[in-house]
């Protein structure tokens, strides 16, 4: 793959605001773009005239219920009278809006910009499940009724047959996650659970019980991005924007492995050339892979080339991703923790790992000292994938 | 863990209930229309490029690699590998259902076992809850159950399931 770059501004994290995850939050999408954001701007020690442009990442519009959503959060996200762009590529999303704003301000458009990420899903009656109807083919594959978790029901046992992996094994993500989601005070669904909870909760798409994935939820998150100079002025601990990465594998799933998350390993490729890693294990201090499942964290650590293809499970097991782990994943308690507003969740990946390095994340603060972070999200059917590494 | 929601607090919300007449006529297009009179026939057809050597199926027009027309249709087996099988305990709608719905990937032949990108399907599976359970039907060779000739309407449920053989 060929990755060129050419960069005109180096680019900074300064501030970034979450609101409080949970499902059927009391206020509407643009009260929650407006809380996220102004929160970011308080942390960057901004007001909303010192910003040029805004970018707001939303997934898909059916499940706040309304269409266009980038015009219908413009005002809550400061981005009236501003260069303001909605980016989306389903769950994906989170991460790709970070990258939007990193390349305005890379490319010398924006000296600061704002990225703003929304999600409600608690709209949708009976169930958001059944939004995502509208997203399989509509002749080969709706007439077989398929709701979403069919889909990762089927990589989770691809992956499971190929590696020969247990439920138990990957169990344990969830167990961890939520853990280190008790510590976050944005989170969900923080908690104690075991391997047995997990294996004992509801079928819903067997090997999918209840426990291995994300809640539904709702919630907001927004990071503002500034150049050098701004950077430099405004905040004595500017996280650096090293290296981004993303690409689409192919949409046919049925025709292709689900062993491994190949579209992940082209964007982290491309993330890991622009920062000069060459040993992601070695050189990363702090990861916040993309987890709407619990196999999937493992399936993406695999994809990072963290792990060799099948070895996640046992790193994991010998503690290498708990938070006082050689590499902590999750520290946040990812969206099995956190919640799963889907293009909020990916940013607060993000805001998770900036948080990390600048030393300020409380009680999720990892206990060895890191200076290199990355974040990823994935997406659509199975095949967007976006990366962000970051350093203090 | 897990709060559900109780009746009361549905009625606590204004709901609005409201049912778009919304109505689409998709075209199955030029490889999918092809696809489907297949079906019709008992055919699993697909598209091959002679440039790289993909094969499509379902069908496309066009290779996505080398962005050129795909080339000549060529039929593959109705047979071949179960990749992975799942067992549904929830309708699309996120409802419970007692007996679940078993699906799963089939890599149709001829393909390799070592070929990331293959002829595939996505189809339901005549087989028992306790073999996808177990993942004992993973990796094991399948064969479509065609519905009898004169039920055939051109459509994916033209064929009923793969059985194991």
């Amino acid at each position: 793959m060929k990755v060129n770059i050419h960069l005109n501004k180096r680019v900074a994290v300064i501030g970034a605001g979450m609101t409080q995850f949970r499902r059927r939050i009391l206020e509407t999408p643009q009260e929650i773009a407006w809380e996220a954001s102004s929160k970011a701007l308080e942390e960057a020690g901004l007001e909303l005239k010192d910003i040029e442009c805004v970018v707001i990442g939303s997934a898909p519009d059916a499940f706040d219920g309304v269409n266009l959503k980038g015009e219908y959060l413009s005002h809550g996200s400061g981005g009236i009278r501003k260069p303001s762009s909605r980016v989306f590529v389903g769950g994906a999303t989170g991460v790709m809006a970070a990258i939007t704003g990193w390349y305005h301000v890379a490319s010398g458009m924006c000296n600061t910009v704002l990225v703003v990420a929304e999600e409600k899903m608690s709209p949708a009656r009976p169930h958001p499940q059944s939004v995502f109807r509208y997203i399989w083919d509509p002749i080969l594959e709706k007439p077989l009724n398929p709701n979403l978790i069919w889909i990762f029901a089927m990589e989770m046992h691809r992956y499971m047959a190929t590696y020969g992996i247990k439920k138990e094994e990957i169990a344990l993500v969830s167990v961890k996650n939520k853990r280190n989601a008790a510590n976050n005070p944005y989170a969900q669904l923080g908690g104690n659970i075991t391997v047995d909870d997990v294996l004992n909760s509801e079928v819903l798409v067997w090997p999918v019980q209840l426990l291995d994935i994300s809640p539904v939820s709702d919630g907001g998150a927004a990071m503002i991005m500034a150049s050098e100079d701004v950077a430099r002025r405004y905040s004595d601990t500017p996280i650096w924007v090293d290296g981004v990465g993303w690409t689409l594998d192919n949409t046919e799933w049925p025709a292709r492995d689900l062993a491994y998350a190949r579209y992940l390993e082209f964007a982290a490729r491309m993330a890991y050339k622009m920062a000069g890693i060459e040993n992601p294990y070695k050189e990363l201090d702090v990861i916040e892979p993309y987890d709407p499942f619990d196999y999937k964290e493992l399936h993406h650590i695999e994809g990072l080339r963290i792990a060799q293809r099948g070895e996640a499970p046992k790193l994991l097991k010998e503690g290498v991703f708990d938070i006082d782990g050689d590499i902590p994943s999750s520290p946040s308690g990812g969206l099995l923790g956190v919640g799963n507003p889907i293009a909020a969740a990916g940013l607060m990946k993000v805001i998770s790992i900036y948080w990390q390095l600048k030393g300020t994340a409380g009680k999720m603060q990892v206990k060895k000292p890191v200076h290199t972070g990355l974040a990823q999200a994935w997406g659509d059917l199975m095949q967007a994938s976006t990366v962000i590494i970051m350093r203090n | 863990m897990v709060t559900s929601l109780k009746e009361e607090e549905l009625h606590k919300h204004v709901l609005i209930p409201y049912k778009p007449n919304a109505k689409y006529a998709y075209t199955a297009g030029q490889a999918q229309s092809r696809y489907l009179l297949g079906l019709k026939e008992g055919k699993i057809l697909g598209r091959k490029c002679v440039k790289c050597g993909k094969i499509y199926v379902p069908p496309k027009m066009y290779c996505d690699e080398c962005f050129r027309p795909t080339d000549t249709w060529v039929e593959v087996m109705d047979e071949g590998y179960v990749m992975t099988a799942v067992a549904s305990f929830i309708s699309w709608t996120r409802e419970k259902i007692s007996e679940p719905e078993l699906v799963g990937v089939i890599r149709l032949l001829p393909s390799s076992p070592r070929d990331f990108v293959y002829p595939g399907i996505f189809h339901k599976l005549c087989v028992s809850y306790e073999e996808v359970k177990n993942m004992s039907v993973i990796g094991k060779r399948v064969k479509a159950v065609w519905r009898p000739k004169e039920e055939r309407k051109a459509s994916i449920n033209d064929i009923q399931c793969f059985k194991v053989i």
